[in-house]
């Protein structure tokens, strides 16, 4: 039995008094679009939802920030911070980001050739954003618009 | 790639892969290179496999063989375990505002 996360956060809000969560649901099925090539010759991607910074950059704030960072494949997981409104989920990932942000497994199946290329800079931002409206206009927008720069083949998303 | 799969499948992407893990741990345990490797190797090998819109594929992974962290996780008397929402930037640590701001005033 798999922890079912909509129900239990649903009826905690709504215990302690809060407007309920309007959880994003689908209504239709999922566009298909097939790779054009194996994974081992495309350019791919990454996002990471988890407010993921490196040291330097500015980090996320917890109303709604629809921003993101860009932050660059060689990143050392030594400079990897995360500013993100549940940040109960982040003690083990501020002592190793890769169990969130898997920067060393990345690179090592790029060098082995298992992934063809990584994209310069992942892409990050804040999955604590509780404005669909915003999502669907502002960031969905700015980062597929990046993606595109990118010329990527594909994109990883890895959730906090 | 997720670790909570209600939510992953509430948004429909055309193809997943499911790690019962803590929310926190979507691409392994921390301090677990190895382990974490694997993962992620078995998710790029999705990209080649699925072939249908909506599949989900589920890792061969167990957090622990203790079922306690999945009760913890739906704890109905725990309280509100978010941060309070503004536009502050929250840095994880103060030596991390004060190299943003450099940053900002070198004009990066």
């Amino acid at each position: 039995m798999t922890v079912q996360y909509i129900k239990s956060i649903t009826d905690r809000y709504e215990r302690l008094g809060y407007p309920a969560y309007k959880w994003y649901r689908a209504e239709e099925p999922p566009p298909w679009t097939p790779l054009k090539k194996p994974i081992s010759e495309s350019r791919l991607g990454v996002l990471t939802t988890a407010g993921a910074y490196v040291k330097g950059q500015v980090a996320f704030y917890y109303k709604d920030d629809t921003s993101h960072r860009a932050i660059p494949k060689a990143t050392a997981a030594a400079d990897m911070r995360f500013s993100h409104i549940t940040e109960n989920y982040l003690p083990d990932a501020r002592r190793d980001p890769n169990c969130v942000v898997p920067l060393e497994p990345l690179r090592r199946l790029e060098a082995e050739g298992v992934i063809g290329e990584l994209a310069d800079d992942y892409l990050s931002c804040m999955g604590g954003i509780y404005s669909q409206r915003r999502v669907h206009e502002e960031l969905i927008p700015a980062v597929t618009a990046r993606y595109a720069e990118q010329a990527v083949d594909a994109v990883y998303l890895v959730p906090l | 790639m997720a670790g909570a799969d209600d939510i992953i499948r509430a948004g429909w992407p055309p193809r997943s892969v499911f790690l019962d893990y803590p929310l926190g741990h979507t691409t392994g345990k921390p301090f677990a290179p190895d382990e974490q490797y694997d993962i992620v190797r078995q998710a790029m090998a999705v990209f080649d496999a699925a072939t249908e819109p909506g599949q989900m594929v589920s890792l061969d992974y167990q957090w622990s063989s203790e079922a306690d962290w999945k009760s913890a996780a739906t704890d109905a008397s725990a309280g509100d375990q978010r941060a309070p929402r503004d536009e502050t930037p929250r840095y994880q640590h103060d030596d991390d505002r004060l190299a943003a701001e450099a940053t900002m005033a070198g004009g990066q």
